[in-house]
C-alpha cells in the first residue's frame, strides 16, 4: 500500500455533486484512501457546488474525488469554475465513476487530472492522489511562504 | 457451513462414491476451495447423499401448492410466459411517450416509468441545473406532464410499474390523468415498484425523500387508500435489488427483503388491516446476478421462506398472501464498461438464473448499462435477449427445470438456512425498521461490498476485461451517448415555469393546506390529499417539499 508520505497526511474529499445516489463506489475509494493513510472527508451523495467549495476552504484539502455514476459529471466544469473563482483553483481535481469517452476533454479542459473507470486498480488510484496531493501542498506551502516573509 | 449426510441404502453406492473420490483427488492435485457469493462452500460434486428426496411433499411438493419452492401457479412458464417488463425513461414527456408507444408497437403489455433524478430528489424541474435533466429519467412533475406522457396509451387496458418512492405522487399523477380520461380506478393495474423505503434508507439513498417515521405512515396510508380505491394496483413492492447492487450477497438480499417484508405486514397489522387484504397485493423485486446456480436457490428458498413465514408468523390463511411475486432484473453490477458488447452475454446467463427460477416479471438489461441509458438499438437488443430465451431456447417447457437437481436442492437447504439465521438476527434487533434504523444492516452490506471488491482486486472473482483478459479491451468501442436535447428540454422548463404561474393559486393554497393538515392529523388519509392535489395541478416538487417540512426530511443513514 503506497502512503502518501505528507506530513500532514493528505486530505481528501471523496463526495458527490447534483442528482444521484449510488455510493458503492465512492465508499470504497474512500475506504482505499483511509487504508492508504490519507485523511478522508466522506459526504453523503447531492452536495451542492457552493457545499463543496465550503468544505473545501474549511477543511483545507488537498484533493477533491467527484464519484459520478449517472451524469453528475456534466456539472464538474461548474464546480471547477467555482473552486477557481474562491480562489482554491490549486486544489487537486479527480473524478471516478462512469465517464463515457466522448464527455471526458470537457472534464479535462476544466482541470480534472485523472477519470477513473470501474476497474481502475486501486494503486493506481492512490498513487495519483499521493502524488496530485503533494503537488498541492507544495503550492500551498509556498503560497504560505510567501504570506510569511 | 456443512450439511448432515443423508442415510442411503444404494447397493454399490458407497464403493462407486469412494472409487470416483480416490481418482477425483489423484487427478486434480491440491484441490482448492470455492465458496460461493454468499460464503456457502461448493463442492465439485453432489450426490443422493447430498439430498435424495426426503421430505418431498413438505420441502417441495408441486407448483402452485404450498410451500411453493417449485413456483407459485400450477403452469408457470408454461401457462404463461413472464412479464417482458422493460424499465423506460428519458427526456421529456414526448420523449417518453415516443419510446412508449414503439415499444406498445411491438406488442408490450405492460410499460414502467423511470422519472429523472431530479424527481427521485423530490425537486421540480426548475430547481436543478439543466445538464442534468431527462438523462436518467423522464422529467414528470404534475398530472399534465403524465398525460402528454401516456398520451395514447390505453390506461385502463395495460399494466403500468411506476418507479415511485413515497410519497407515490407519479401514481397520483397517473389517478388524475385516468379521471380526466374518464377511465375509472377499478380498471388501474399495475405496481408501485419503489415503495420499500427502508431499502431506500439502507442502500438506494437517491430514492429517500421523507423521514423514516414520515415515509412508515404515508406507505401505509398508501396501502389502505389503494385498496380501497385502486384495488387492481399493488401497493407495495418489497426490493431486494437495492441492496444487492449496495453488496450484501444473494443471502443477505433475501433475507434481509424478508425481514423488510415481514415489517411492513407487521405495520399493516398493527394498523388494524386484515392480513390477507394486504398480502395478496405484495410483490417483490430483486437483482439477478451472474452467480447462476445461487441466484437459483436464493429465489427457491426465498419462495420457500415467504410462503412458511407469512402462514405461520402472519397468519395469513389464504393462498394468495403465500405466494412470493418477484420481478428480476438483471444486476448491472455484472455488467462492465470493458468491452461492453460482452454484456449481451452475461445479461443473458443472468435472465436464464431469473427464468429458470419462475420469476413473474423481467427486465433484461441493455448492454450498454454500465455505461449510459440504453439507445434504442440496445434497448431492442435486451427485448431480443428474453424473445430468444422464450422461443429458441425453450426455457419455458418445463417448470422448475432445475429442481430435483442434488447440487441446486443441497444449495436451495443450505442457503434457506443461512437466510433464516439472518432473518432471526434482524428480529432479535427488533425487525427491520429498527435494524435499518441502527445502521445494523448497513454495516453488513458494506463489509459484504468491500470484501467482493477485494475479492475482484486480488483477482480470486474473475471478471473479463476488468482482471482478466484485457489485451481485448481496445478492440472494442464505446457504445453511443444519448442525452436529451438541450432545447426541448429548455422549453420544458419554460412552459413549466409558466403552468405554474398560470393556476389558481386559490386552488393551489387549498390543495397544499388540506394536504398539510392531513399530515398533522393521524385520522386522516394523507395519501388521498396527495391524489386531490395532482388532480388541482399542484407539482411533484411542491408536495414532496410540504411533507418534508411537516413530516420531516430525508437523510439516509451513510455507514462508510
Amino acid at each position: 500500500m503506497t502512503a502518501t508520505g505528507l506530513n500532514p497526511p493528505a486530505r481528501v474529499l471523496v463526495t458527490k455533486i447534483g442528482l444521484d445516489g449510488h455510493d458503492r463506489g465512492s465508499r470504497i475509494v474512500a475506504a482505499y484512501l483511509r487504508d492508504a493513510g490519507m485523511e478522508v472527508i466522506y459526504t453523503p451523495p447531492w452536495q451542492s457546488i457552493p457545499a463543496v467549495v465550503k468544505l473545501v476552504l474549511e477543511e483545507d484539502v488537498d484533493v477533491v474525488g467527484i464519484s459520478s455514476l449517472a451524469t453528475d459529471h456534466l456539472i464538474v466544469p461548474k464546480l471547477a469554475d467555482a473552486l477557481r473563482t474562491a480562489g482554491l483553483g490549486h486544489v487537486g481535481l479527480i473524478v471516478g465513476g462512469i465517464v463515457p469517452d466522448d464527455e471526458c476533454p470537457a472534464l479535462q479542459q476544466a482541470g480534472v487530472s485523472a477519470i477513473f473507470g470501474p476497474g481502475s486498480p486501486r494503486d493506481e488510484i492512490i498513487a495519483h492522489v499521493a502524488a496530485l496531493a503533494a503537488k498541492v501542498r507544495d503550492v500551498k506551502n509556498a503560497e504560505f511562504r510567501e504570506i510569511a516573509q | 457451513m456443512t450439511k448432515q449426510a443423508v442415510q442411503l441404502s444404494l447397493p454399490g453406492f458407497e464403493q462407486a462414491h469412494g472409487g470416483w473420490r480416490t481418482e477425483y483427488s489423484r487427478q486434480i492435485g491440491a484441490d482448492r476451495a470455492i465458496k460461493n457469493r454468499s460464503g456457502v462452500e461448493i463442492k465439485p460434486l453432489y450426490t443422493p447423499r447430498d439430498w435424495n428426496g426426503d421430505g418431498f411433499l413438505e420441502n417441495l411438493g408441486f407448483p402452485g401448492q404450498y410451500p411453493y419452492t417449485r413456483g407459485i401457479y400450477p403452469t408457470m412458464h408454461r401457462g404463461c410466459t413472464w412479464t417482458q417488463r422493460q424499465l423506460i425513461g428519458l427526456g421529456t414527456p414526448e420523449d417518453y411517450n415516443k419510446r412508449v408507444r414503439t415499444i406498445l408497437d411491438a406488442g408490450a403489455t405492460a410499460i414502467s416509468l423511470i422519472p429523472c433524478n431530479s424527481v427521485f430528489r423530490g425537486n421540480d424541474c426548475n430547481e436543478v441545473d439543466l445538464p442534468l435533466l431527462g438523462t436518467c429519467g423522464t422529467v414528470v412533475n404534475t398530472a399534465d406532464h403524465m398525460d402528454r406522457a401516456l398520451d395514447s396509451v390505453p390506461l385502463g387496458n395495460i399494466s403500468t410499474a411506476m418507479n415511485d418512492p413515497s410519497p407515490f405522487t407519479l401514481l397520483a399523477f397517473l389517478l388524475a390523468v385516468a379521471k380526466r380520461r374518464g377511465i375509472p380506478w377499478t380498471s388501474i393495474t399495475g405496481t408501485s415498484n419503489q415503495s420499500d423505503y427502508i431499502s431506500h434508507f439502507i442502500a438506494n439513498h437517491m430514492f429517500f425523500r421523507l423521514s423514516l417515521p414520515g415515509a412508515r405512515r404515508v406507505l401505509l396510508d398508501h396501502i389502505e387508500f389503494c385498496r380501497t380505491y385502486v384495488p387492481g394496483w399493488n401497493p407495495v413492492s418489497v426490493v431486494g435489488q437495492h441492496m444487492q447492487q449496495a453488496g450484501a450477497t444473494p443471502v443477505e438480499t433475501m433475507a434481509f427483503t424478508i425481514s423488510t417484508a415481514l415489517q411492513y405486514a407487521q405495520d399493516c397489522i398493527d394498523r388494524g388491516m386484515d392480513i390477507d387484504h394486504v398480502l395478496r397485493r405484495f410483490t417483490f423485486f430483486f437483482d439477478i446476478s451472474i452467480s447462476f446456480f445461487e441466484e437459483v436457490a436464493k429465489f427457491r428458498a426465498g419462495r420457500r421462506i415467504w410462503a412458511r413465514l407469512a402462514r405461520e408468523r402472519l397468519g395469513a390463511k389464504d393462498p394468495g398472501s403465500w405466494r412470493f411475486k418477484f420481478h428480476g432484473q438483471t444486476s448491472g453490477v455484472d455488467l462492465t464498461v470493458q468491452q461492453p458488447m460482452n454484456n449481451v452475454a452475461r445479461v443473458a446467463v443472468q435472465a436464464m438464473a431469473g427464468i429458470m427460477s419462475g420469476l413473474q416479471s423481467l427486465h433484461t438489461d441493455a448492454y450498454d448499462e454500465a455505461i449510459t441509458t440504453p439507445t434504442e438499438e440496445t434497448a431492442r437488443i435486451a427485448v431480443a435477449t428474453q424473445n430468444i430465451l422464450r422461443e429458441e431456447a425453450h426455457l419455458c417447457d418445463v417448470i422448475d427445470p432445475l429442481g430435483g437437481s442434488y447440487y441446486v436442492e443441497t444449495l436451495t437447504d443450505q442457503m434457506e438456512e443461512e437466510m433464516m439465521a439472518l432473518i432471526g438476527k434482524v428480529d432479535d434487533a427488533g425487525g427491520m425498521y429498527k435494524a435499518a434504523e441502527a445502521g445494523l444492516i448497513q454495516a453488513m452490506i458494506g463489509q459484504s461490498a468491500l470484501a467482493f471488491q477485494e475479492k475482484v482486486e486480488t483477482g480470486e472473482e474473475k471478471v473479463i476485461g476488468v482482471n482478466c483478459y484485457q489485451a481485448d479491451n481496445v478492440a472494442y468501442a464505446a457504445p453511443p451517448t444519448e442525452r436529451p436535447d438541450v432545447e426541448r428540454m429548455q422549453q420544458h422548463v419554460a412552459s413549466f415555469t409558466a403552468y405554474k404561474a398560470e393556476r389558481s393559486q386559490t386552488d393551489v393554497r387549498r390543495a397544499l393546506d388540506a394536504l398539510k393538515r392531513a399530515a398533522n392529523s393521524e385520522r386522516d388519509n394523507i395519501y388521498g390529499r396527495i391524489v386531490e392535489a395532482a388532480e388541482v395541478g399542484i407539482t411533484h416538487g411542491e408536495i414532496v417539499s410540504l411533507l418534508r417540512e411537516e413530516l420531516g426530511f430525508g437523510h439516509p443513514l451513510v455507514v462508510v
